[in-house]
């Protein structure tokens, strides 16, 4: 059911240290394509479950995050693409009847462990929503919020980086000389690069997009890809789409959830031009029912 | 009467009155207008005549002199004014701080726990609640222990008075803010106080400042809960350790006096009360619109 490839030990492209998790499960049996040639493992789910109080909306999701790769979370809605990454950062925490059991080994160690801290969690895994959600605050505190939270930064430094962070979000040559302007002053598109600016500002290792440009036009669509595009170097990202073809455009890898389990799970080009399980392949030629 | 097979073309079914129609609803909206303009009309009244009545009594002795006996010229009500701004203000510094306290538990703390019902409920009573009952509470909780009337208890009553309404606009402009919102900022690590103090608190500010200060309007117009606390004196107290004087028992005082001079005063008093009360209303309308704005 589920393609989980790399099982090779994935210290290599992981930052400070962490051990890789002592024993793992074996993973389910890959399938013949795309082996060998798969980049270290950034994020590696086992057995994972998720409930909304009595109700099971994940089942024994397993999937491979490969490190500073784009994996696209495709499936129609109410399937459980968002549900399934908001458990990265344990941000459905802020609600009382959601729980999650399973693993989630970020870099080798289980983020779901109660004993993890979520905060330095979150640190690492940066999240974009579907609708922008500048602060109500100036452009420059927006970027500045993350930075002023985690580190002591005097001004000039503070200034610095949050000037490195809007050019690297695409975001600078717009807002040069209105940083002092509130964030909800800005376009839909730019809000949302603002946001994508803000979370890469604390220098995460995970990038989370939530359907990040179901509520921007086309123009700020293309820009919000080109800047996927460009961070894929640096961050690994995980985005969830309802656009078929921004998948198809931005992934490296896709997976396809349907009814809260991963259908199919394999480098973009091959889940579009030769998916192996029949609801894919329904899914994305547009015959779903 | 449902056909299954054709239904029976509107046109040849009879009519309803089109000019009985147009009339009803010339008739509603007729009915609706005048009842707005009752109330129109009746605040208009009010301050009308609180205007006329009260400016000639407010002069310069009215807010620098004490008062005199009635038929001697000169007096003034400026124990009265500071009785009222001063109770009023501790009862602020009290019972807003808990109120936005509790207003926050509820909004984000106990949203689902089965604590945040029972006290919504009582927050609900509490402001229900006849403001003498309040005042009668406080007289047995500190003026009987204490033996005397005080600015204190007063300030006391008035702080009940707020608490439960900063509680529960506290709750209801917290919840205007989308959790997307707290989402983002837990999303970057920042703890769940800090969300609050610095996020959700700075998007609902507008509001949380309207409900703050709407909370210290009724309170300031309030007389029944200081009648039984700080109950009222024509001397001069800086201390809130002694009866205090204050402008709304003052007012029901003089007004019940035989004196006319005295009965002038009341109306002064009126019009200086119903002034500060407007403008801080005002005051709450400029903000709330300030603050219709997306987050």
């Amino acid at each position: 059911m589920v393609v989980s490839e790399g099982l090779h030990e994935d210290a290599a492209g992981s930052s400070g240290g962490q051990k890789p998790a002592p024993s793992r499960p074996a993973a389910p049996s890959p399938t013949a394509s795309a082996s060998a040639a798969n980049p270290p493992t950034k994020v590696s789910v086992r057995n994972l479950d998720f409930f909304y109080g009595q109700n099971q909306a994940l089942y024994g999701n397993q999937i491979e995050i490969y490190a500073n790769r784009v994996t696209a979370i495709i499936g129609p809605s109410g399937c459980g693409k968002s549900t399934h990454i908001r458990v990265y950062n344990r941000i459905y925490e802020l609600y009382r009847d959601q729980r999650a059991t399973g693993e989630v080994l970020l870099d080798g160690q289980n983020l779901l462990d109660p004993a993890a801290d979520v905060l330095e969690l979150r640190k690492r895994v940066g999240m974009i929503f579907q609708k922008p959600t500048p602060f109500p605050m100036s452009v420059f505190d927006n970027v500045a919020y993350g930075l002023r939270l985690h580190t002591h930064l005097d001004h000039s430094e503070l200034v610095d980086r949050v000037e490195d962070a809007l050019r690297r979000a695409a975001l600078w040559e717009e807002v040069n000389g209105k940083l002092d302007k509130p964030g909800t002053a800005l376009s839909g598109g730019q809000q949302q690069r603002l946001c994508i600016a803000r979370a890469i500002a604390v220098e995460p290792d995970v990038l989370l997009m939530d359907e990040p440009t179901s509520a921007i036009d086309p123009v700020g669509t293309a820009k919000i890809e080109d800047l996927i595009d460009t961070l894929r170097e640096n961050y690994t990202i995980i985005i969830v789409t309802h656009n078929m073809q921004q998948a198809a455009r931005i992934s490296d890898y896709t997976a396809f959830f349907y009814e809260g389990r991963i259908v199919e799970f394999g480098p973009t080009n091959q889940i579009f031009t030769t998916p192996h399980q029949r609801q894919t392949e329904d899914y994305i030629t547009g015959r779903f029912g | 009467m449902i056909d299954d097979a054709t239904p029976i073309p509107l046109a040849t079914l009879r009519p309803r009155s089109i000019a009985w129609r147009r009339a009803t609803d010339r008739i509603v909206k007729v009915l609706a207008s005048l009842a707005a303009m009752v109330g129109l009309v009746a605040l208009a009244w009010i301050l009308g005549v609180v205007i006329a009545r009260g400016a000639a009594a407010l002069n310069w002795s009215f807010f620098t002199r004490l008062p005199r006996p009635p038929g001697v010229d000169g007096g003034g009500l400026i124990h009265a004014i500071y009785g009222t701004v001063a109770m009023t203000g501790l009862g602020t510094l009290i019972g807003v701080p808990i109120g936005l306290m509790a207003g926050v538990f509820l909004a984000e703390f106990a949203r689902n726990s089965r604590w945040a019902h029972p006290i919504r409920f009582s927050a609900n009573v509490l402001m229900g609640t006849p403001s003498i009952l309040i005042g009668v509470f406080v007289y047995a909780l500190i003026v009987m222990p204490l033996g005397h009337f005080s600015g204190y208890a007063g300030a006391v009553a008035l702080a009940i008075i707020i608490l439960p309404v900063v509680t529960r606009t506290t709750e209801d402009m917290l919840n205007l803010v989308p959790d997307t919102l707290r989402e983002s900022a837990l999303a970057l690590g920042a703890p769940r106080w800090k969300v609050t103090l610095g996020i959700v608190f700075r998007a609902a500010r507008s509001g949380l400042l309207t409900g703050i200060i709407l909370s210290v309007a009724r309170a300031s117009g309030e007389s029944a809960p200081l009648l039984f606390t700080a109950l009222n004196s024509p001397y001069w107290s800086a201390s809130l350790s002694q009866p205090m004087g204050n402008l709304t028992v003052t007012i029901f005082n003089y007004a019940m006096s035989p004196y006319p001079d005295w009965q002038q005063m009341a109306w002064g008093a009126s019009l200086l009360i119903t002034a500060g009360v407007l403008s801080l209303m005002l005051v709450s309308r400029m903000l709330l619109r300030e603050s219709r704005r997306p987050w």
